[in-house]
């Protein structure tokens, strides 16, 4: 029986077949367009933008419960005693790896722990009220394990494809997983053309090193302090399947610890930490109303918007905390939606319930910010301090995203009123009492100094334009080609890049490999307090012009920049670079 | 002050209070969920003025180079036309014997059969494998949209000139999809497309 929604829908159709110049009702009957009813139909319409308004040009996900499964907690990853075959610094081909690259680092840093991860075919339940989905997960999960890594503790990991024949609808299964924001040499990082097949493996070799230990200031320190990274992930990264494969699972949490972020909260910055420091990895998936499964427009090539909203692989879960403060790294998987994440309390929609960003991107700030919203888009991360001691015991609170999306352009910049937007998880404040030895965020005088932005010793200034032509996305107007490197930076020099997104209505969420950068300007302006802060996804808006500031230290080889939009990435939003002793000057490359 | 009530006041709270009264979830073979939504049961004519099947007779079982022109664009096409010239010929002898080409024209009033044969012959374009395709003007409106060459901005979209300029290619048996733009080296249109030459049957 069709509702008011239905209606709209078959108006809104109707419309459009009548723009397009469909007014014949034979037309219509004959492709199958139309019920016996005369209604239009609803499910498969037009394009697959056609009935867009509500969730972004997708079909409309089938109900389900909120707040019935509890919050996944990421498995984490454990090491392995020895690999065999043994790791080698040449490719092991003949026992099937599909690395084609020598490691560059390997002797400089062997490896103190070996890992093996699996990628492969699984089942995931992703709400009670959905079928289970085939997926693809690592060790048999979706998101796959945590890696807890420390600085100055090289690690290597095997990664084996058992990925199946059979996609299911969707997925490239030759892949290539990449550490996002790693100080990785090329081989290692997952390129987007380094991809291997199923029945290989690929070792990556994670040095865990600090950016600038090549830099006689920093030699006896192992790198600049002041560049550590905390909260990494790691997804696929294949070229052209990016979107396919990420949507499909293959996504996973990477941490690192070292003297001040030790994973101990009695020391160091003493962060909140063990069962209180707790990754949430959003993202937003779409299901066919008719199967319950999980479903990806393959045709679409601006921007996916998912109308159901998970969290470590559940769709809204809930979390039971203890009133005490918890470290949440937040990360936004995509694939293509901008969230702006609000504490909300339905019993008190008015009251804004401040908390504290301590990391951008995975770098701690230099000290925490008060604040009552954190904006991520696809791939940008954020911890936060929540404090639940200040709520009530039995009290519950909700993450909500409050940015209306209504199509994969972008936001609509209308920030909705409380209540009216996304509730993506439940905090219930039951669990008893416990010690917290972490110390109070507004209490923190420093985390880390920003390493200077030194504009006095640049090498080079490029300038990229971020432009949709004919539909297809383009950097200075041309397209990502496995071929072409597109500019070559000389190894331990700075850059400062401009970027230009002059493509009307979109925003661009680009991330460049290697280092993380600091952003210079916001259009001329200093950029905003939380982002005052070492970054690796800069979120470029409508219209804007944005300068940021790179080294490019101690590794060589290729590396990507692109749109983590990742159906943008896919559709060519992509340039293919490298770092080379010695590099060009190509100001427009 | 005013009341909402609870409901309206949480508008994404989600959808189903209560465990929502399932239905029987339907089964479809992801192959033939992708046959239903993006490729509808169509006839067209090639440029020799034959009539094809869209799915049986262009698709199915193919590795298939899905773009869209039309005979008076003087933009991209051109260049299009003269990558997917040089494609063909890398395929050698592949080309018309599982991977095919399929050029959709945006302008079906002008783009009769005859009109497509001049075309190609004029580009060096077709030949075994590589069909131009006409039909209704409703028809080959639906398979733009169908086929996602549109740009969500209304007005944009109906400016034929700036049509969107991508190859989309796939094997249709082993729903492998993607797309490159038209505007790529013809050498790396090709390497995409070993991207998803597989066998039939996984």
């Amino acid at each position: 029986m069709p509702n008011q929604r239905d209606y709209d829908n078959a108006r809104r159709n109707r419309q459009e077949l009548i723009a397009a110049g469909l007014t014949s009702r034979r037309d219509l009957y004959k492709m199958g367009l139309l019920s016996a009813g005369g209604y239009l139909v609803a499910k498969v319409g037009l394009s697959s933008r056609a009935w867009s308004k509500d969730g972004g040009g997708n079909t409309q996900s089938p109900p389900t419960r909120s707040f019935v499964d509890p919050l996944p907690i990421l498995v984490v990853k454990q090491p392995v005693a020895s690999l065999n075959p043994a790791p080698t610094v040449a490719p092991n081909t003949a026992a099937g790896e599909g690395r084609t690259i020598a490691h560059q680092a390997l002797s400089k840093f062997p490896p103190q722990k070996f890992y093996q991860i699996v990628q492969s075919q699984i089942q995931a339940q992703m709400s009670p009220d959905l079928p289970v989905q085939t997926i693809w997960g690592y060790d048999g999960v979706s998101p796959g394990p945590v890696y807890h890594a420390k600085y100055g503790e090289p690690i290597l990991v095997r990664n084996v494809n058992n990925l199946p024949a059979n996609n299911g609808g969707f997925g490239n299964n030759t892949v290539s997983t990449h550490l996002h924001n790693g100080h990785t040499p090329s081989e290692s990082d997952g390129f987007p053309c380094y991809f291997f097949n199923p029945g290989q493996f690929y070792d990556h070799h994670y040095p865990n090193v600090l950016a600038g230990f090549t830099d006689p200031q920093f030699a006896s320190a192992g790198g600049d302090i002041r560049e550590s990274l905390s909260t990494l992930f790691y997804h696929d990264h294949r070229i052209d399947f990016t979107a396919q494969n990420v949507y499909k699972g293959l996504v996973g949490q990477y941490l690192l610890f070292n003297n001040f972020d030790t994973g101990d909260e009695t020391t160091g910055f003493r962060l909140p930490s063990g069962q209180f420091d707790v990754p949430m990895i959003f993202a937003d998936r779409v299901f066919d109303p008719k199967t319950g499964q999980l479903f990806f427009d393959l045709f679409n090539l601006d921007g996916i918007l998912g109308d159901k909203f998970l969290v470590n692989g559940k769709i809204q879960p809930f979390f039971q905390v203890a009133p005490r403060r918890y470290r949440l790294r937040w990360t936004n998987s995509g694939p293509s939606r901008w969230y702006q994440l609000f504490l909300t309390d339905p019993n008190n929609l008015a009251t804004t319930i401040p908390f504290w960003q301590i990391a951008n991107d995975g770098n701690l700030l230099p000290k925490p910010v008060q604040v009552t919203s954190v904006e991520l888009g696809v791939a940008e991360r954020a911890d936060v301090i929540i404090d639940f001691s200040k709520f009530k015991p039995g009290q519950s609170i909700y993450i909500e995203n409050r940015l209306e999306q209504t199509d994969g352009r972008g936001p609509t910049g209308n920030v909705l009123a409380a209540g009216q937007g996304n509730f993506i998880l439940r905090f219930d404040v039951v669990l008893p009492a416990v010690a917290d030895a972490s110390q109070d965020p507004a209490t923190v005088t420093k985390y880390y100094d920003l390493p200077p932005v030194d504009l006095s010793n640049i090498k080079v200034s490029r300038n990229f334009r971020f432009e949709r032509g004919n539909g297809q996305w383009q950097i200075n107007g041309q397209f990502a080609d496995c071929n072409i490197n597109r500019f070559t930076v000389t190894q331990n020099t700075s850059e400062v890049w401009t970027l230009v997104n002059s493509s009307g209505g979109w925003m661009h969420p680009i991330h460049i490999h290697f280092e993380e950068h600091q952003i210079i300007s916001r259009n001329g302006a200093p950029p905003p307090l939380v982002e005052k802060s070492r970054k690796d996804v800069i979120q470029v808006h409508h219209d804007e012009t944005n300068q940021i500031f790179f080294r490019f230290r101690d590794f060589t080889g290729r590396y990507p920049l692109h749109c983590h939009n990742v159906v943008h990435e896919d559709h060519a939003m992509m340039a293919l670079w490298s770092i080379e002793p010695s590099g060009d000057t190509n100001p427009q490359p | 002050m005013e009341k909402t009530s609870r409901r309206g006041a949480l508008a994404g709270f989600g959808s189903a209070a209560t465990k929502p009264t399932q239905t029987q979830w339907k089964t479809i073979e992801p192959r033939e969920a992708i046959r239903q939504r993006y490729f509808p049961e169509v006839v067209l004519r090639t440029q020799d003025n034959r009539p094809v099947r869209l799915y049986e007779d262009l698709v199915k079982d193919k590795i298939v180079l899905i773009n869209f022109m039309y005979a008076n664009c003087d933009r991209i096409c051109p260049r299009i036309v003269h990558n997917l010239t040089t494609v063909h010929k890398l395929l050698g002898d592949r080309a018309g014997r599982d991977v095919f080409l399929c050029s959709f024209t945006l302008d079906p009033t002008h783009d009769t059969p005859a009109a497509l044969k001049k075309y190609a012959a004029m580009h060096n374009a077709g030949g075994p494998g590589w069909s131009f395709l006409t039909g209704s003007p409703a028809t080959m409106e639906m398979l733009r949209r169908k086929l996602g060459f549109t740009d969500p901005d209304p007005v944009r979209d109906k400016d034929r000139e700036n049509h969107i300029g991508n190859v989309r290619y796939g094997n249709e048996a082993r729903c492998l999809w993607g797309a490159c733009p038209g505007m790529s080296r013809p050498e790396f249109i090709v390497e995409s497309l070993s991207w998803v030459d597989r066998p039939k049957s996984a």
